[in-house]
């Protein structure tokens, strides 16, 4: 699930800080899956250009600062 | 090729500072760029379960030196695979061998903070080791200073993370996303993490040089390594091996299975199952056990009886591993119960969708927490459907097989009596 090759931004999760509650999938279902117990799935590839608001919203409604974005 | 005496060159009782020498000669005054040298050209890799090459983390750990102040090494004796025993083994029986190690990798660093992470409750390894550390203080040899750190006794407290964070006074619990050690580990400097078995073989690396220490082994897996064989052999116990040997050739090194296998469980809980008739030709290598698509892990084999059943036994330890989850990561915390649940039911009840249950889960587990643990859980408990092809189609047409009637073969410690059975 950790396989995408392209270079560019990329969502992480602090694994250990999420809770799961899944406020991220919300706010961008379009590249964050849910697993059967509610924690976000990340996609492996990098965040196109266009989607880069929506995953930006996801980092920011977090209420544990679970999520950020990187530059790789 | 069978079984070969370096690391248990002394014998099987306790040897002292006195018998240490005798056998394996003083410890050579080696400059640090040397001992580096040497411990890359012998071709050592980690004897934990990561195989990563010695002398490199050495250089690592010694180039970091220059930005972050002195290193600090650290050996770690906790032995987190509960079916191994065989760092407990070198501890008790050749403690020098490792303190040598410990002093020689800390000169070749520059480290004058050494630590050995032991797990509390081994008390019997605590009193060796101050004995040794004692014997080393009268004599004046180098490594009396080591520090003895006991650390809890449960699975993921040994990870690399953890240890540090335990080191650095917090719990031992491994961290989501660590420094690493070589550049910024114990109090903030770079930290050499070793197993203590690795350290033992550097200690003799250097005494001997690199030539001899590929005398051992084969040229792509070099020297030798201590193995737990367990379940139906001969003579179950910790051993000495040649790097390399076959599949077959260590089961004899036990004195050979007491009765007809099924398979043999390969770098114990966070390996992988292997049927015997592909165990047989299989070399005994990290890299060997890895193309037949087991892992070589802290070098722990189980022999299991053709008699037993080995998705339950599979089940149990899945259980136990469920149990020992950290429980800081969500799907670690969930998936491994899950996992364990559904294979509980294939085993005692023969649960027709068990089978698509954890083929369906084991993506959302492997891989998504901190640590390496839900990863080797998952390579477990996919690993005995792949092997027990057989077993599981007669569990879900006739039922649970009459292997369950056996005694368990795979040992697993009292805590995980606190894992409600949910069978
Ligand atoms: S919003 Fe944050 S805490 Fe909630 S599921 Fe997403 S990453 Fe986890
Ligand atoms: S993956 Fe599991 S064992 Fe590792 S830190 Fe997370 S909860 Fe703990």
């Amino acid at each position: 699930m950790r396989k995408g090759k392209d270079s560019g931004p990329r969502l992480r999760v602090d694994p250990i800080a999420c809770e799961g509650h899944g406020l991220c999938i919300e706010a961008f279902p379009e590249m964050v899956g849910r697993d059967p117990w509610g924690y976000p799935v990340l996609p492996a590839d990098a965040i196109p250009p266009h989607l880069m608001r929506h995953a930006q919203r996801a980092v920011a409604v977090c209420p544990v600062l679970a999520l950020r974005l990187t530059k790789t | 090729m069978s079984t070969a005496h370096r690391l248990t060159a002394t014998g099987p009782s306790y040897a002292d500072l006195a018998v240490h020498l005798r056998c394996h000669g003083p410890l050579p005054a080696a400059d640090p760029a040397w001992i580096i040298e040497v411990v890359d050209r012998s071709g050592l890799t980690g004897r934990g379960g990561a195989a990563f090459p010695t002398g490199r983390k050495l250089r690592a750990v010694a180039g970091g030196s220059r930005r972050s102040g002195a290193p600090v090494v650290v050996a770690n004796g906790c032995e987190g695979e509960p079916a191994s025993s065989k760092d407990r083994t070198l501890l008790l029986k050749a403690p020098h061998l490792i303190l040598d190690g410990i002093a020689l990798a800390a000169r070749a660093v520059g480290a004058q903070d050494m630590r050995l992470c032991v797990h509390e409750d081994q008390t019997d390894v605590i009193r060796t080791l101050r004995q040794a550390l004692g014997e080393r203080r009268a004599a004046g040899a180098p490594g009396a200073d080591v520090e003895i750190v006991t650390v809890p006794d449960r699975y993921v407290a040994s990870e690399e993370s953890a240890l540090v964070q335990l080191l650095n006074g917090g719990p031992a619990l491994p961290l989501a996303t660590p420094p690493r050690p070589f550049e910024k580990g114990v109090r903030g400097r770079p930290t050499l993490i070793d197993n203590v078995e690795t350290l033992a073989h550097l200690a003799l690396a250097v005494r001997h040089g690199a030539d001899w220490f590929r005398s051992a082994g084969t040229p792509d897996a070099p020297g030798t390594a201590l193995v737990t064989l367990g379940g139906a052999v001969a003579v179950p116990g910790v051993y000495e091996v040649e790097l390399g040997l076959s599949g077959a050739e260590l089961l004899a090194v036990a004195g050979g299975p007491v009765e007809p296998l099924r398979a043999v469980l390969c770098g114990g809980y966070f390996g992988a199952w292997l049927r015997s008739d592909r165990f047989a030709p299989a070399r005994i290598s990290a890299r060997g056990l890895q193309n037949a698509g087991a892992a070589m892990g802290a070098g722990v084999f189980l022999a299991l009886p053709a008699t037993s059943c080995g998705l339950a036994e599979t089940a149990r330890v899945a259980r136990y591993l469920a149990a020992q989850s950290a429980g800081q990561c969500g799907p670690c915390l969930n998936g491994l119960p899950a996992l364990a649940d559904a294979l509980t039911g294939l085993a005692m009840r023969g649960d027709r969708k068990a089978a698509t249950t954890i083929a369906s889960l084991a993506p959302y587990v492997a891989g998504r927490g901190a640590c390496r643990h839900p990863d080797g859980a998952v390579r477990l408990v996919t690993s005995a459907l792949s092997e027990f092809g057989d077993d599981l189609r007669l569990h879900t047409s006739r039922g649970p097989c009459a292997g369950l009637r056996r005694a368990p073969i795979l040992p697993v410690p009292a805590a995980s009596s606190r894992v409600p059975e949910r069978v």
